[in-house]
């Protein structure tokens, strides 16, 4: 099937797509958008988290016929995301991260200059800079699936006790931190939008 | 901007964590590559016997299959020491997963396809899967642990123990237990003629490029081995594993760029694993709690590939003064995945037994489990007689003791209620040995003021990159941003793998003395860089030959806290907190997280994580995340960890010790040893399971009178 959806606020085609073939892998694969990780390919462990018409969903069980007309948020388009939603929204579709300026997002060798100033120039979303800052990643595997989940809760709960984030998150396993600094920089992407308003 | 203010010791956040964080950083199957094909393997259905016939007729019907490997038609390849890499190579199956066949398409569903279209007719011969204390195979190996002695014996430890008037016998058992990293194993391979480049998923890009060369045939530089960025390994990475063997294979006969990533399903087959172990462990001391005599006997097994010897007795080689000592392993080899490395190997399962037993004979002299601890400190390395180069364990259980309020405890068993809710605590010690690896690093000064600086170190996670660059800096007298650190490729200078908690230290060593020597002949030009810049290359392995005889090892001691539901036989620990004595922190921030996730790792140890032999088909039960149950989110309670600062002099020019293992070291049996202070349930088979529990708590409320 050709299949046509919006990916990070751009309307994207795919041809000869077979309906069965899973969103992850038309993203990793097919629009060359690998931010978002297999890990399970069975729906346990969250690294392939991605927003699906704004529901987080692991894009590893979402079939691709099942994203015809609709819109998929990426880690790779978080940031754009996060921007649009505290602007108000996009209306007229056009905004977003474009396929690519996403594929153009190579990684580069840590260059020892800290985060500030990094391979791309774009903002980070205030769950990306949290994440960082807090020192949530390690290997960062579980990461991409971690921060579309953990941005989908800030969204929906600004101020979310520990319970709300430990059972949000608690379909993204990680393997590395023991969970105390991806808290962490929840409160603190919360505590910061809080004082932002 | 410059600035005077040490760099090693700051929280430096990670340099690579704004890739992490964007999903830009590219991990083995991410990097765009063109005209690449899809790799699946085919793991093979009996657990011993012959493959008989491979059909591959209906596979390669598809149009998109490029190719079906098998034994029959597969690439020869040399042989090397490890057996496992062997893949497609003769039709015998030495254990169920093996790899018997590999299916090759221009899609991953393809090739999926594929894979599930290939018929493997094989002539199965009966197996022995299933480890017993007296198993017939048993044997003596001749070391374990690369170069460890099997068995050592001080003293007379049969006449002692027999005559002591305190005496503890109990036999502790760790399942196997499955690394599971979040990123499977995972390769991209591509040849350009006879050079072959991987970006693959693993522990020591350097490691596996030789491995690669050997199986290859080709010399060492004709192989380009990257792993810039890597999903976590805990030792399932810390060798060149079957999956990248075969996507370099697939490649050369498909005669293009080739991914495969195993399914979460096969990891448990081909990966490695911690072998389970059955530990006897007796103890003679007097009513005060003195020990007299230690035996710590271990029963374990290899594959009929070979395999890792889990080296669990050693630490009793190490923790307490017993004049009279005998630490044994016994191997019996079976038709079953290979056993490899897991989170402090030897360490992780041996102090389960050994700090489990330590409790039973506090409770069993009516001494403070901590006290029992400070009473049995020796002077020296019992086994070696060596100095230790610092020990600090009792200012651990000193600092725990104040910091998680053990003397509020109340000693008594199953003394205290919350509803139905049993509420305990319990201690246990932690130890990993200082370990460091011949490297190699360059420094290079440019004339425009910057520095980059080369080592084939892999940073799975740990922040190496981060640490090896505040390293660096602080070396050369110059500001952070100053510095560029290039890690995770083969074509840098050779280097040991992140494992055995020895990276910083292997790495750091030569990184700190090329960067230590370009400054001073910076300094001895006056500070002029020629104009095609300098490079100072080093190389530690005289440095290790020079090192002087010391006993080497970290420490800490865990305390938890746990509430037992005596409906349920739920277990969830409410408390954690570790004191770790491992040399100088040189970042606490990625320090912290170490200390956190191994402990973490230790909790799914205790209450979660095992994996069961299936004796009729010789595989591993809980193949997935869905059965293998890693700890999540919510089951992880608040976790506190401290570190005493350590001078040590004879480590390295850091002052490092490892702290990427010795978080999950004593965490398992912390976690017990409040168990049974909550219920009068001693489980001295993990894990900790609620149908574990069940039967001796319901039992305690019959015979209660209430």
């Amino acid at each position: 099937m050709r299949l046509t959806f919006t990916v990070n606020g751009r309307q994207q085609e795919a041809d000869d797509v077979w309906e069965g073939e899973s969103l992850l892998y038309v993203l990793r694969e097919r629009m060359g958008l690998p931010g978002s990780k297999n890990a399970c390919e069975q729906g346990e462990c969250g690294s392939c988290t991605v927003r699906l018409d704004g529901v987080p969903v692991c894009a590893c069980l979402v079939a691709a016929g099942q994203v015809q007309d609709r819109e998929v948020v990426t880690v790779e388009g978080l940031a754009d995301y996060a921007r649009q939603r505290a602007e108000g929204g996009c209306g007229t579709g056009a905004c977003g991260t474009s396929l690519d300026d996403a594929k153009r997002w190579q990684s580069k060798p840590a260059d020892g200059r800290t985060g500030e100033a990094g391979a791309f120039p774009q903002q980070l979303s205030a769950i990306q800079r949290a994440f960082i800052d807090a020192g949530a990643v390690q290997c960062g595997f579980c990461t991409p699936g971690l921060l579309v989940a953990a941005d989908e809760l800030l969204e929906r709960n600004a101020s979310p006790s520990d319970e709300d984030i430990r059972e949000a998150l608690s379909g993204n396993l990680c393997r590395c931190t023991g969970y105390e600094k991806i808290l962490d920089a929840v409160r603190l992407a919360a505590a910061r939008t809080e004082e932002a308003v | 901007m410059t600035t005077t203010r040490p760099l090693l010791g700051s929280p430096m956040t990670r340099l690579e964590g704004r890739e992490k964080v964007t999903g830009t950083a590219r991990y083995a199957v991410d990097y765009p590559v063109d005209r690449v094909a899809y790799a699946w393997p085919v793991p093979a259905a009996v657990a011993r016997g012959e493959i008989t016939a491979v059909d591959a007729t209906a596979a390669l019907a598809d149009p998109a299959v490029l190719a079906v490997l098998s034994y029959e038609n597969a690439p020869r390849l040399h042989d090397t020491d490890d057996r496992t890499l062997a893949v497609l190579q003769s039709p015998h199956i030495a254990h169920r997963g093996q790899f018997a066949a590999l299916a090759v398409a221009t899609s991953l569903e393809a090739a999926r396809g594929a894979a599930a279209a290939i018929r493997v007719a094989y002539a199965p011969e009966p197996h022995d899967v299933i480890l017993t204390r007296d198993h017939p195979g048993l044997y003596k190996p001749d070391e374990v642990d690369e170069g460890m002695p099997t068995d050592r014996e001080h003293g007379d430890f049969d006449t002692v123990y027999a005559r002591a008037q305190v005496r503890l016998d109990a036999v502790y058992e760790t399942p196997p237990l499955h690394n599971h990293p979040l990123e499977p194993h995972a390769a991209t391979a591509m040849w350009d003629g006879d050079d072959l480049t991987v970006y693959d998923s693993n522990q020591g890009a350097t490691a596996v490029q030789h491995v690669l060369a050997e199986l290859f045939g080709l010399a060492t530089g004709k192989i380009h081995v990257i792993n810039e960025h890597v999903g976590g390994g805990f030792g399932s990475k810390g060798t060149a594993r079957p999956h990248v063997v075969l996507a370099a294979m697939a490649a050369r006969v498909v005669r293009r760029p080739v991914k495969l990533a195993l399914p979460r399903n096969q990891l448990a087959a081909v990966t490695g694993h911690r072998s389970p172990t059955i530990q006897r462990i007796r103890i003679g001391a007097d009513t005060e709690g003195h020990v007299q005599a230690l035996a710590h006997e271990v029963t374990t097994q290899i594959s009929a590939l070979d395999g890792f010897v889990e080296p669990a007795a050693v630490v009793s080689r190490v923790m307490y003064a017993a004049p009279n000592s005998r630490t044994t392993h016994r191997v019996t080899r079976l038709d079953v995945p290979t056993p490899s490395w897991m989170r402090a190997p030897g360490e992780c399962p041996g102090m389960f037994a050994l700090e489990s037993a330590m409790d039973e004979l506090a409770i069993a002299c009516g001494v403070d489990p901590i006290e029992l601890r400070v009473r049995n400190e020796p002077t020296v390395e019992p086994d070696s007689g060596l100095p230790f180069s610092s020990r600090h364990l009792v200012e651990c259980l000193r600092e725990g003791t104040r910091r998680f309020g053990w003397h509020d405890r109340d000693p008594r068993i199953a003394g205290k209620h919350e509803g139905r809710l049993l509420i305990g605590s319990g201690v246990a010690a932690s130890t990993y040995p200082v370990y460091v690896m011949a490297s190699h690093a360059e420094a290079h000064a440019g004339p425009d003021g910057s520095y980059e600086v080369h080592v084939s170190a892999s940073d799975i996670g740990t922040g190496a990159r981060t640490v090896l660059t505040q390293i660096a800096a602080d070396a050369l007298g110059v500001p952070l941003d100053r510095v560029r650190v290039r890690v995770g490729s083969s074509d840098l200078p050779p280097a040991s793998v992140a494992g055995a908690s020895s990276g910083t230290a292997s790495w750091g060593w030569p990184v700190h003395k090329a960067c230590t020597e370009l400054r001073q002949r910076l300094e001895a030009l006056g500070h002029s860089v020629p104009e095609q810049g300098l490079t100072v290359a080093a190389d530690i392995a005289e440095d290790l030959d020079d090192r002087e005889d010391y006993a080497r090892h970290a420490f800490g001691a865990q305390f938890a806290e746990v509430q037992v539901d005596t409906v349920t036989g739920e277990t969830r620990v409410r408390r954690l907190l570790g004191v770790f004595a491992a040399g100088r922190i040189l970042n606490p921030r990625t320090a912290r997280s170490q200390f956190i996730g191994g402990m973490t790792m230790g909790l799914g140890m205790a209450l979660l994580e095992g994996s069961t032999m299936d004796p009729a088909f010789g595989d591993y039960a809980e193949r997935d995340l869905a059965s293998y149950h890693v700890p999540a989110c919510a089951d992880v309670p608040e976790i506190d960890v401290h570190w005493i600062e350590e001078e040590d002099p004879q480590l390295n020019p850091m002052g490092s010790k490892g702290i990427g293992e010795i978080g999950i070291v004593g965490t398992a049996a912390a976690i017990a040893n409040a168990v049974h202070h909550a219920t009068g349930v001693r489980i001295r088979a993990l894990p900790i399971h609620p149908a574990v529990l069940m039967p001796p708590l319901a039992g305690a409320r019959q015979a209660s009178p209430s």
